[in-house]
């Protein structure tokens, strides 16, 4: 009789009480060994079991979010003591090398000025919409930083800054938000899916991919993005799950903003926090200060480290603020006030960066003057490209949709080409 | 089952089962997942044996969840894998439907050509299997309206074998509709035969080659002279029968196969109207906006000064498929075709 083990069993009867035995004892109500005949469960949770006792905790305590918030960059910028950053056994997050502080950061001023830049050129009407990541660009520097040369990255259409700071060519990811009906960029190329707009579906393809790479023996890690408010969607929880029944490292990656356009958190989900969602899957979650750099880097890459080395996924929930409204096209004023909004301002996750570099020594005038004239030089390349008329050829539209068109699709695109031909002989003779 | 030979009758789900062993043993990117397909080799037996066979890795089963199957076999397809995918049913494909129409359908698209998804959705639809609620659901149209995907859906044991590889080999997402009511139907194939003519077959097209191609492939099944009916999947062998019925009525009826919904083959289909002037479109979907919609509009586009009537449809009821006991009188029937042939005009 070993089904007093089973988590959630009814009250144990009688004559199963009495044949406890001493291992299920130990191993407590929660215990994830000896399930009944029939009900053996993944090896995940024997390899959950494993992590944790190497990290001397049960593996609830390994899966379930540290007590609080992981946090090392106060918001003043200073260095949150080592006891007080959330930090415990199971939930160690080294702090990353000053050679990597100072690039994240030289990422961040780009990400922002790009942040900006974009949002500027939408107003001008010189881009169709830009869902911008001002306020988030720790996130979205911390995503790219983060991944070796072989993993992949799953973003949406908030991550741009992501995509670039990955290494993606930044005209290149604007071509989508000009209004082309293309991604702009080769996926495989880079490695990085082509932002997703359907939420949280494409948290699957990153299972995929990384299930491909391990049937193949590659240890290829997958960070797989999305916001506070796609959590709810079912490919969500898809995807977690698959995720961790195939043991596949997927390092699940959620930008808390706290809004959903205009709904908030509390409309999307009851749970003590996002990360906590990880448990009910069988893998373990994490919630750090997402305007935190220093923090971001430091639990993102420890997740990408653990996923490497145990085949596992993980969910890490950073909790952050979108400082502009959700596009253009959005009143922010409708669903926040100002205040909220100021608040936030005083977490400011480049303020926070510049005044740690600086106390350390590794950020000077001159420094500071060459990253922001490199950024500069990055919006000037996306106000020139944008305020040009783009070339393309109407009749690609049929070219991609099969490998070889169909004798239909090619009918059509000779009507457009002969439609215009028309045009064009039209304009020849005005 | 793989080792069918010409001796014993082969069945239409053998043949399924050995174009996808035949198609693993050659290319060991292709991978079969879904739900039941591995220990069980799915509630229909078609993946029998594959994971015995190729192992775990190659054949597996995942959680229940449609989207979950469909949107890991994008992800798969972008890491070089070629997935094929088994949906339970019909009618249980239906949560995989935004990765589907969303992704799997539009990534070649949205890429520039860059990245190409060779996924095969395999689904068992349509009724006359006595199937309750849920599990008789004809969903062509469906996917035969989203650009960027191919629907086949064979009609024969030879093609269950033959589309099938050439599913798998497409490097378009193929949606693989396979008529359940045809799984224990047997043929006088030899599998070795088949697997030969598929592999002589590959830079061939046109009415001698088994190949659906890029512009489709419709197959004259049954040749006649005053009238076309015109047919996919499950109904062709009721339509068969109706024309052998009709021909002891004096009408000859010439049958074309449309073998695949998309690519759509024109040509045929003009040309097999063109010869009889008159045309009955058959299929078990329920018409009202329907692949026979679609297939009957086109021949008034094309063909209008060849008919010498109306063209008719015989279609599936505009109802939610009926309990077993009701659907014979929903599915095209025999004498339901036979109806049609006699409102064709043929007195003018
Ligand atoms: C399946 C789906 N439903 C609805 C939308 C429309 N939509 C786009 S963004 C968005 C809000 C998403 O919020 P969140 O996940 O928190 O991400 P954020 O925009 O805050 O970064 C919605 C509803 C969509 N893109 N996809
Ligand atoms: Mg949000």
């Amino acid at each position: 009789m070993t089904d007093n083990t089973t988590p959630h069993a009814s009250p144990p009867s009688a004559d199963n009480r009495a044949d406890t035995s001493p291992t299920a004892v130990d191993s407590g109500p929660h215990s994830l060994v000896s399930p009944a005949a029939g009900h053996e469960k993944a090896e995940h949770a024997s390899r959950i079991l494993e992590a944790s006792r190497s990290f001397g905790i049960t593996a609830e305590q390994y899966m379930l979010p540290a007590q609080q918030q992981i946090r090392m960059l106060d918001p003043d910028g200073s260095l949150v003591p080592e006891e007080q950053q959330g930090t415990g056994p199971g939930h160690e997050y080294p702090i990353p090398e000053d050679d990597v502080l100072l690039k994240a950061y030289t990422s961040l001023v780009a990400g922002r000025r790009i942040n900006d830049q974009n949002y500027a050129l939408v107003r001008q009407g010189r881009m169709a919409v830009y869902p911008s990541s001002h306020g988030q660009e720790a996130c979205q520097v911390g995503a790219a930083l983060c991944l070796g040369e072989g993993d992949w990255m799953f973003p949406t259409y908030r991550d741009s800054v992501a995509v670039i700071s990955r290494g993606v060519d930044p005209l290149d990811v604007m071509v989508s938000f000009r209004g082309d009906w293309h991604c702009g960029y080769d996926p495989k190329a880079y490695r990085v899916g082509a932002m997703s707009t359907p939420l949280t579906t494409q948290l699957l393809h990153a299972v995929g991919v990384a299930h491909a790479a391990k049937l193949r023996g590659e240890d290829t890690v997958v960070l797989a993005m999305c916001g506070d408010g796609a959590t709810s969607e079912g490919d969500f929880h898809e995807a977690l799950n698959f995720a961790a029944v195939f043991e596949v490292p997927v390092v699940f990656f959620v930008q808390n903003n706290g809004y959903a356009i205009s709904v908030p958190l509390s409309n999307q989900s009851a749970a003590p926090s996002l990360a906590h969602k990880a448990i009910g899957y069988g893998l373990a979650g994490e919630q750090v200060d997402g305007n935190d750099m220093v923090a971001v880097l430091a639990t993102l890459r420890r997740a990408v480290h653990l996923a490497r080395e145990n085949s596992m996924p993980l969910l890490l929930e950073a909790v952050t603020y979108r400082m502009q409204a959700h596009t253009n096209a959005d009143d922010e004023t409708r669903y926040r006030d100002r205040e909220e909004v100021e608040q936030w301002k005083r977490k400011d996750p480049l303020l926070r960066m510049q005044k740690l570099l600086t106390a350390k020594g590794l950020l000077d005038e001159a420094a500071e003057t060459q990253i922001a004239a490199a950024a500069e030089e990055v919006a000037a390349s996306l106000r020139q490209a944008m305020s040009a008329e783009p070339e393309e050829d109407p009749l690609e539209i049929f070219d991609h949709v099969y490998t070889e068109p169909t004798a239909q699709l090619s009918a059509q695109r000779s009507q457009l080409a002969d439609e215009l031909a028309g045009v064009d002989a039209e304009e020849g003779t005005r | 089952m793989s080792t069918a030979t010409a001796t014993e009758a082969t069945t239409f789900a053998s043949a399924l089962n050995t174009a996808m062993s035949d198609a693993m043993e050659e290319d060991d990117s292709v991978v079969v997942f879904g739900e039941d397909v591995g220990t069980l080799g799915g509630v229909f037996r078609i993946t029998d044996g594959l994971t015995t066979r190729f192992g775990e890795n190659r054949c597996f089963d995942t959680p229940l969840a449609e989207s979950g199957i469909a949107g890991t076999a994008v992800g798969m397809a972008i890491n070089g894998m070629r997935p094929v995918i088994e949906m339970q049913f019909d009618a249980f494909a239906y949560p995989a439907l935004e990765q589907v129409f969303s992704h799997i359908a539009k990534m070649a698209n949205r890429t520039r050509g860059r990245v190409r998804l060779p996924i095969v959705i395999r689904i068992p639809y349509g009724g006359g299997v006595g199937g309750v609620e849920h599990h008789c659901d004809s969903s062509e149209a469906y996917y035969a309206h989203t650009a960027g995907l191919k629907v086949f859906t064979p009609a024969t044991v030879a093609d269950a074998y033959l589309m099938l590889r050439e599913a798998i080999d497409t490097e378009d997402p193929v949606v693989f509709f396979e008529p359940k009511k045809l799984y224990w139907s047997k043929a006088g194939e030899d599998l070795s035969a088949l697997r030969q003519q598929y592999e002589s077959s590959a830079d061939t097209a046109g009415a001698e080659s088994p190949r659906v191609g890029p512009t489709g492939n419709a197959k004259v099944v049954r040749e006649g002279t005053d009238v076309s009916i015109i047919s996919y999947g499950p109904s062709v062998s009721t339509v068969l029968k109706a024309a052998e019925a009709a021909a002891e009525d004096g009408i000859s009826a010439e049958v074309l196969d449309l073998r695949s919904v998309v690519p759509f083959d024109e040509e045929a289909l003009v040309s097999t109207v063109e010869k009889t002037g008159r045309a009955v479109v058959v299929a078990e979907a329920q018409g009202f906006v329907s692949v026979a919609s679609e297939i009957t509009a086109r021949i008034q586009e094309r063909c209008f000064h060849s008919l010498a009537s109306p063209v008719l449809r015989v279609t599936g009821f505009d109802i939610p498929y009926p309990a077993p006991k009701l659907e014979e009188h929903h599915l095209p029937s025999v004498d339901r075709i036979l109806d049609a042939l006699d409102e064709l005009q043929w007195e003018d």
